[in-house]
């Protein structure tokens, strides 16, 4: 596996959205793209598996929920019960509110730090911008030099037909480009 | 009551001498003496009390905190109440609600400001504007893989915060609507209250975006069509809270409760009718000019209306809290509400937080999203399908 790799730049969401997927069925390996906002279908035309975030959120929702009813099911019946009129101690209906917005905060705060986890998003990161108008009008396609059959050239020229701004090659480096 | 005694605070201020406000709080724990008795009502414990008075009626009082150890092992009886908080108070509920909306629409709001951040951070020369925005746009790089996963994670928040706001505002309302007093025992309380929250919130928001909108030039972002959409939005939530108030005195009404009844008469006919009926005027009559198209899209004129709207949502809290709480059960303990300066001044302190909070924020970050800007698609081509286009692709490669 060769760790070359080639950047394609583009002014237009379309060509990227077009090209990447042209790419794609010719069986070039698609390492990652670049882009200033989220390009609708660009997923799809990547091949990515849909995130697992959701995951993440419903698990920690249903623990805050189930959390928050144990605790307080335990503090009014269990550790410290108090005979309030001979109301009930334990009653499940007044348990709910409190429950809910446990359940809403764990599953929030849970899913955007799963998310900084993944991406890894953490503040004082050095990010690995692979040019600075990504993050403004630009977009880059990362297309990976797989195998002896890569040419270069033939690259080039089927991306010409995408409105390609210009292709360039570079070394790949655990996710730097230099 | 004169003028003179409403503005008593003022006075105060103007002539030191009198300071009755002062006065107020030394009374307010005098007493002459201190004798022993015990709360009745629903409780089965007896606890001692010390009970503070003067000149015969109760002004404060301590737990006495006298019982004998039960048991070795078991906690004392007194103070009689859990160690843990009361899981079962509407108040309890309202701390949970309200810091937990605190929360997950502050991370929402900044979770949506990182790309911002990040272009900030590519675009700006070095100095202190880059490495602040180079800190909080968390190393953020455009990777179309952390965009799908970024995209999942604001989703997920927006249909979490949307119950919330629900949430939220139902349990404000149930502070009141668990409570025994009349005017605020009414379980029309938690959807009138949601509806109350969304017309003034979009009141607010539209006074403060048509000022934002003219001075920083963003007419081609936040468009007419915008504004009148969510007038629209604005006029039918009005409707709602117009439907509420009838509701409330159709319910009083039916109810056959002497002390319901009278509440609403006297919130419409008593001493604060004045504040009723600012509230039904400014919340309920002058929304229905928005019926019409050409109110709606002459600008100043909307953005009177809604500064009625404003003024009137304030005198809905204000109906609510002052004229049930100064007519209640006992006529021994009417009163007329008049604010203290610790009161005006919270007021006038809250404003001040909030619009330094929101000038900064203009003033420093991007007031619109920039990354979902971006993608409005003005000169997108109409085919977005990858399907369509890999064919078209296979044509063209062929």
């Amino acid at each position: 596996m060769s760790d070359r790799v080639l950047l394609a730049t583009f002014d237009h969401e379309d060509d990227l959205l077009n090209a990447t997927f042209a790419v794609r069925q010719k069986g070039w390996r698609i390492v990652d793209a670049f882009t200033p906002y989220a390009v609708h279908g660009l997923d799809r035309a990547m091949g990515l598996k849909q995130s697992r975030l959701t995951y993440v959120c419903f698990v920690f929702g249903m623990l805050g929920a189930v959390g928050m009813l144990s605790f307080e099911h335990w503090v009014a019946a269990v550790t410290w019960p108090i005979d309030v009129g001979g109301k009930p101690w334990n009653s499940l209906p007044s348990d709910v509110p409190v429950a809910f917005e446990a359940a809403v905060l764990l599953a929030g705060v849970s899913s955007v730090l799963a998310l900084f986890g993944v991406s890894r998003l953490f503040p004082g990161k050095q990010p690995h911008i692979v040019s600075p108008r990504t993050t403004d009008d630009q977009f880059v396609l990362v297309i990976e030099e797989s195998d002896a059959k890569f040419d270069v050239s033939t690259v080039n020229l089927f991306l010409q037909q995408f409105n390609v701004i210009e292709t360039e090659e570079r070394i790949s480096n655990q996710g730097q480009y230099s | 009551m004169t003028i003179r005694d409403a503005i008593a605070w003022i006075r105060d201020e103007v002539d030191p001498e009198g300071r009755q406000w002062e006065e107020f709080y030394r009374n307010r724990w005098q007493h002459d003496k201190v004798v022993r008795s015990t709360h009745g009502v629903n409780c089965t414990g007896g606890c001692t009390w010390n009970i503070h008075v003067k000149d015969g009626i109760v002004t404060w009082e301590l737990q006495g905190l006298d019982y004998p150890e039960l048991e070795a092992g078991i906690p004392p009886y007194e103070p009689r109440g859990s160690l843990w908080v009361n899981f079962k108070s509407p108040l309890l509920w309202d701390v949970f609600a309200i810091s937990t909306y605190l929360l997950v629409s502050a991370i929402f709001w900044y979770v949506g400001l990182i790309p911002d951040l990040a272009t900030i951070r590519d675009r700006s020369k070095p100095g202190w504007r880059k490495r602040i925005s180079s800190m909080l746009s968390l190393g953020w790089d455009g990777s179309a893989r952390t965009w799908h996963r970024y995209e999942t994670v604001y989703l997920l928040l927006a249909g979490l915060a949307t119950p919330l706001v629900f949430s939220v505002h139902t349990i404000v309302s149930m502070d009141f609507a668990t409570s025994v007093i009349p005017g605020w025992h009414t379980t029309i309380f938690p959807p009138y209250f949601v509806a109350g929250a969304i017309f003034s919130g979009l009141a607010m928001v539209i006074t403060l975006m048509l000022i934002a909108r003219k001075t920083m030039n963003l007419e081609n972002y936040v468009t007419k069509k915008h504004i009148e959409r969510m007038c629209l939005l604005m006029l039918s939530m009005g409707c709602i809270v117009g439907l509420a108030y009838g509701t409330e005195f159709f319910m009083a009404a039916y109810s056959g409760s002497p002390y319901e009844q009278f509440v609403f008469k006297n919130r419409a006919l008593g001493p604060m009718s004045w504040a009723y009926w600012t509230m039904v005027t400014c919340n309920v009559f002058i929304p229905q000019l928005l019926w019409f198209k050409k109110v709606r899209t002459i600008l100043p004129v909307v953005f009177v209306i809604v500064i009625f709207v404003n003024i009137g949502m304030w005198f809905e809290r204000f109906v609510i809290i002052v004229t049930s709480l100064q007519r209640d059960f006992l006529t021994s303990s009417w009163a007329h509400y008049v604010p203290s300066i610790i009161e005006v001044a919270t007021l006038i302190g809250s404003f001040g937080l909030f619009f330094t909070c929101f000038l900064l924020f203009c003033r420093i970050a991007p007031v619109i999203a920039i990354a979902e800007i971006k993608g409005v698609p003005h000169l997108k081509k109409p085919e977005k399908n990858p399907e369509k286009i890999s064919s078209k692709v296979e044509e063209k490669t062929a």
